[in-house]
C-alpha cells in the first residue's frame, strides 16, 4: 500500500542573478506514496512551483536526486526521458496562458497523444479524445471551440485533460485554483478528487491557499525559502504545528465566525532574500525563539514523531528567549 | 469521417475571422482591392497592354496623354501605359520575392535566437546588430555593385538588405510567447523543439510578421526603385517603375508626365500595400473578438 511512488532527495535548483546565486530550490527532501496528495504550500517565491517543475525536468536541476519508482530520473537520457513523461504531467496555474490561444480544445487535447503517437488511427485519437472531455466534465459541443471562447473553469477543465491524455501515473498540481473565483475552486478541487480515486492518480499539489491544501491533500509539506521546514499529515498539522513558520502561517488563517478574534503571531521584518543566504535556520532571523546555533548550524528534516517530519533545532522544547 | 471533416471547417473559420474583421475596413479592403488588381495586371500583362513595351516609335516621340497612348509616350515613342503595364511585373515579383528571402533567413534567425537564448542568441543577434548598423539602401546599393545588376541580383540585394529588421521582430514575438505555460505543457509533453517553434510559437506570432511583411513588400518596392533609379537595379529597355522614374527626369520640365504617371503607379501600389498591412494588423489581433 504504502509504495513510494516519486522520492526526492537533497534537490537543488539555484538560479544565476546579477547580485549571486538564487537559491530557488535548496536540498529539498520528501516521498509521496501511490494515490496519495502531497500538499506543497508556502508564500510567493519559497520555491515551490520550481520544486514542481524540477520534479518534472522542466527546469533542470543542479543536484540532487528524483527517484520515480526508484529510478533516477534527472539521470535519464532525451529519448529515455520522452518515454518518462507519459507517466508525468503538470497542470498550470495560469488558465489564460496555459492554452494555446490558436488550437481548438480537441486539438489542445491531442497534442500530447499526437507528440508520442499513441494511436495509430484517427478513429481511435478522437474515441480517446471525446472519453477525456467527457472524464472532466466539458461537453462535446465545445471540442472545436478555442480557448478563448471558454470561461477560466472550463480551460483548466481542458488544462487537467491535456494532463490526463497520457495516462500518468502522478500529476503536479501547481496551483490549478488559485486563479478560479471560489465556487469553480470547489468544483475543479472535487473533480480532481475524484479523477485521483477513479485512476488512482498521485498528487503533487502545490498551492499558497491553506484551506485549498487542507480539503485535497493528505500530507502537507510547509515551504520556507527553499527548503521544506515541516512536512506532517493534514490534520496534525493544523493541530498542532511544530515549526515556529508553520505556527505563524497557521494563525493567519482567519476563522469565518463573527466576533471571533485569534491571536496573531506576528513576524518580525521581511522574508530574506533567496540570493545567497546565509548559513543557518533560514527562519532564525526571525523566529522568537532563535539562539545561538540556529544562526550556525542549518537544521535538518528530520522524523521527530512518527510521520511528522520537522526542520528545527528545538522542536518540543519552544521558549521564548 | 463526419468528425475529420468538421475539424477542417473550424481550421478554416480563423482565416474567416480575419477576413470578416478586415471586411469592416474600408480603406484596408481598398487596398486589397488594388493588389488583386494589380496582381492580374501582372498577369495578363500581354493581353492589357496595347503595345510592346520595347517597341520604339521615333516619330511619335514626347507625346502627351492621348487617346492613342493613354499616358504618352516616352523619348523613344515607347508607349508608358504599357510599360507600365510591364513594370508591374517587375515591382510585384521584386518585392514579394525579396520579402520571401529576408522573412525566411530573418525569421529563422529570430526564431532560433529567441527560443535557445544565452550565447546563441547573443552571436546571432550582434551579427544582426552589424547590418543593422550599415543604412539598409547603403547596402542594397553595395551587393548590388558587388554582384553586378540583374533581377535577381536586385533582390537578393533588397532581400538580405532588410533581414535585421525581420531578424529581430521574429524574436521579439519569440520571446514574449515562449514564457507562455502553454510552452511548458508542451515540453511536459515530451514536444520536440522543432514541433514547439512551428506548432506553438509561430502560429502566435503570425500577427506582427505578416503586417510587416506586408509594408516590407512596399519597402522593397521602392528601394528596388532607388536602385533602378541610379542605374544598378533593372537595366533597360526592361521596364521598371525606378528606371523609368529615372529616364524622365531629364525631361520633367517639358514632359512632366513620364515622371508623372509611373510615380503615380508606385505611389497607389505602395499606399494599398500600406493600407493593407494597417488593416491586417487589426484584423488579426486575437484580442480584438467581433
Amino acid at each position: 500500500m504504502n509504495e513510494k511512488i516519486i522520492e526526492v532527495k537533497e534537490l537543488k535548483k539555484h538560479f544565476k542573478t546579477k547580485s549571486g546565486m538564487l537559491h530557488a530550490v535548496d536540498g529539498v527532501n520528501f516521498f509521496i506514496n501511490r494515490g496519495e496528495t502531497l500538499g506543497l504550500v508556502g508564500e510567493s517565491g519559497c520555491g515551490k512551483s520550481t520544486t514542481g517543475r524540477v520534479l518534472l525536468r522542466l527546469i533542470q536541476a543542479n543536484s540532487g536526486e528524483v527517484l520515480f519508482h526508484n529510478e533516477n530520473i534527472l539521470e535519464y537520457s532525451k529519448p529515455d526521458m520522452k518515454k518518462m513523461r507519459k507517466n508525468m504531467q503538470i497542470v498550470f496555474q495560469d488558465p489564460y496562458s496555459c492554452l494555446n490561444p490558436r488550437l481548438t480544445v480537441s486539438e489542445i487535447i491531442a497534442e500530447p497523444l499526437i507528440i508520442n503517437k499513441v494511436y495509430k488511427t484517427k478513429d481511435e485519437l478522437e474515441t480517446r479524445i471525446d472519453e477525456l472531455i467527457g472524464r472532466v466534465g466539458l461537453s462535446e459541443r465545445l471540442k472545436t471551440s478555442y480557448p478563448h471562447e471558454l470561461d477560466g473553469g472550463r480551460r483548466q477543465r481542458v488544462g487537467i485533460a491535456r494532463a490526463l491524455a497520457l495516462n500518468p501515473e502522478f500529476l503536479v498540481l501547481d496551483e490549478p485554483v488559485s486563479a478560479l473565483d471560489v465556487c469553480i475552486q470547489a468544483q475543479i478541487l472535487n473533480l480532481l478528487k475524484d479523477l485521483q480515486k477513479e485512476l488512482g492518480l498521485t498528487y503533487l499539489f502545490i498551492a499558497h491557499n491553506l484551506s485549498v491544501v487542507k480539503h485535497i491533500s493528505d500530507r502537507i509539506a510547509v515551504m520556507y525559502l527553499g527548503q521544506i521546514i515541516e512536512l506532517t499529515d493534514y490534520k496534525s498539522i493544523f493541530k498542532d504545528p511544530l515549526h515556529p513558520y508553520t505556527q505563524a502561517l497557521l494563525s493567519a488563517i482567519p476563522i469565518p465566525k463573527l466576533g471571533v478574534q485569534k491571536e496573531r503571531l506576528i513576524l518580525r521584518g521581511d522574508v530574506p532574500s533567496p540570493i545567497n543566504p546565509a548559513e543557518g535556520c533560514r527562519f532564525a532571523g526571525r523566529c522568537d525563539y532563535s539562539k545561538q546555533n540556529c544562526f550556525e548550524e542549518t537544521p535538518k528534516l528530520i522524523e521527530s514523531e512518527p510521520g511528522r517530519w520537522v526542520a528545527c533545532h528545538y522542536v518540543r522544547q519552544l521558549e521564548q528567549n | 469521417m463526419n468528425t475529420v471533416k468538421q475539424k477542417k471547417n473550424k481550421k478554416k473559420s480563423i482565416w474567416l475571422d480575419v477576413w470578416r474583421r478586415l471586411r469592416k475596413n474600408k480603406m484596408a479592403v481598398g487596398g486589397l482591392v488594388i493588389i488583386i488588381l494589380l496582381f492580374l495586371t501582372a498577369i495578363f500583362a500581354d493581353w492589357i497592354a496595347p503595345y510592346s513595351y520595347e517597341s520604339q516609335d521615333l516619330l511619335n516621340m514626347f507625346q502627351t496623354p492621348s487617346f492613342e497612348h493613354w499616358f504618352g509616350t516616352d523619348e523613344f515613342g515607347r508607349d508608358i501605359f504599357s510599360r507600365i503595364v510591364y513594370g508591374s511585373r517587375i515591382s510585384l515579383e521584386v518585392g514579394f520575392i525579396a520579402v520571401g528571402i529576408s522573412l525566411i533567413i530573418g525569421g529563422s534567425i529570430g526564431a532560433i535566437a529567441g527560443y535557445y537564448g544565452g550565447r546563441l542568441e547573443n552571436l546571432l543577434m550582434r551579427c544582426m546588430d552589424v547590418l543593422l548598423a550599415i543604412p539598409e539602401i547603403l547596402l542594397a546599393i553595395a551587393i548590388v555593385a558587388a554582384l553586378g545588376p540583374s533581377i535577381a541580383n536586385l533582390m537578393i540585394a533588397v532581400g538580405i538588405s532588410s533581414i535585421p529588421g525581420y531578424a529581430r521582430l521574429v524574436r521579439a514575438s519569440v520571446m514574449s510567447i515562449r514564457e507562455q505555460e502553454f510552452i511548458e505543457a508542451a515540453r511536459a509533453a515530451g514536444s520536440s523543439d522543432f514541433r514547439i517553434i512551428v506548432k506553438h510559437i509561430l502560429p502566435n506570432c503570425m500577427a506582427p510578421i505578416i503586417v510587416q511583411a506586408t509594408i516590407g513588400v512596399a519597402i522593397a518596392i521602392l528601394t528596388a526603385a532607388g536602385l533602378s533609379f541610379i542605374g544598378l537595379g533593372i537595366q533597360p529597355p526592361t521596364p521598371e517603375w525606378g528606371s523609368m522614374l529615372s529616364g524622365g527626369r531629364s525631361y520633367i520640365r517639358d514632359y512632366p508626365h513620364m515622371t508623372l504617371f509611373p510615380g503615380i503607379a508606385m505611389m497607389v501600389t505602395i499606399l494599398a500595400l500600406n493600407l493593407l498591412g494597417d488593416g491586417l494588423r487589426d484584423a488579426l489581433d486575437p484580442k480584438l473578438k467581433n
